[in-house]
């Protein structure tokens, strides 16, 4: 039925942006863990979403086009390859023998605006699963 | 006399089960708000109910009497259609959140609109029934 459909969207929409939220906790968090090295250095980490759809082979012939997708799920988180920040510190305890040390590529304004879009988009699909909610109640009083 | 069902709720039944599944499309645009290269989808309702009814017909001339009359379905026009975005984005999304929030909200109260209407059609159906 398709108003329960809707309970399925919204909830994978909350997961995905959940997902989004953590990678970005996850970033700020780490935002100054500085290393010694390129290669140990902590990368700002980006979730990847894409359309969830129903196996098509699961469908009969005429129905495929009519389906919408089925809510959005979390293809993959990747590393952001943007540069990492080298700053000459030489007496830091994690400084390697040039003196140098290494910062994640985080970006803190940036994170902050996802996290602020993430949020939002949360509500938004909160708002939806209510009003299905609602609908739904609405449904099952029919001929009372 | 049998009841027909068909005849008494009218256009409600099949109203509603629209308004449903239109319901599960633009939840599923809202939800793909921020998946890049996502398309928004949506149905065209008065041409979908028309089909349902039976009232929508493509006009069809038979010049050869090998041409398939029946060939265009009425379920044709239940194919969902693509939205054109008022402003391009750069990742390919053509969904415009507020937008589609408005149509959602509005959905569900035509949809409470078609329920109610149902509603009355069986509470006088159960009227007739009980002959008070």
């Amino acid at each position: 039925m398709s108003l329960s459909n809707v309970f399925n969207i919204a909830g994978s929409a909350m997961t995905a942006q959940t997902v989004r939220l953590n990678t970005t906790a996850s970033n700020l968090a780490n935002a100054e863990s500085v290393s010694s090295s390129e290669g140990e250095t902590y990368r700002a980490r980006k979730p990847v979403f894409s359309v969830k759809s129903i196996e098509p082979e699961q469908l009969p012939e005429e129905y495929r086009s009519l389906v919408p997708g089925q809510g959005v799920q979390v293809d993959e988180v990747v590393e952001s390859d943007a540069p990492l920040r080298m700053s000459y510190e030489p007496n830091h305890p994690m400084a390697d023998e040039n003196g140098y040390v290494w910062y994640p590529n985080v970006n803190v304004v940036e994170e902050m605006a996802d996290m602020i879009s993430a949020s939002r988009s949360f509500q938004i699909n909160a708002d939806i699963m209510n009003t299905a909610k609602q609908m739904l109640q609405r449904t099952l009083t029919l001929g009372q | 006399m049998a009841i027909n069902f068909d005849a008494a709720l009218g256009i409600h039944d099949d109203a509603l089960a629209l308004r449903a599944r239109r319901a599960e499309v633009l939840a599923n645009n809202i939800a793909n708000a921020d998946t890049p290269n996502y398309k928004a989808r949506d149905l065209d309702f008065a041409a979908v109910l028309a089909g349902q009814t039976g009232e929508y017909e493509l006009p069809i001339t038979q010049t050869e009497s090998a041409h398939q009359n029946e060939f265009l379905e009425p379920d044709m026009a239940a194919d969902l259609l693509f939205r054109t975005p008022h402003q391009p984005s750069v990742d390919g999304n053509t969904v415009e959140l507020q937008e589609e929030m408005a149509r959602y909200s509005e959905n569900a109260i035509r949809y409470q609109a078609s329920f109610e209407f149902l509603n009355s059609k069986f509470k006088g159906l159960t009227t007739a029934i009980k002959g008070e």
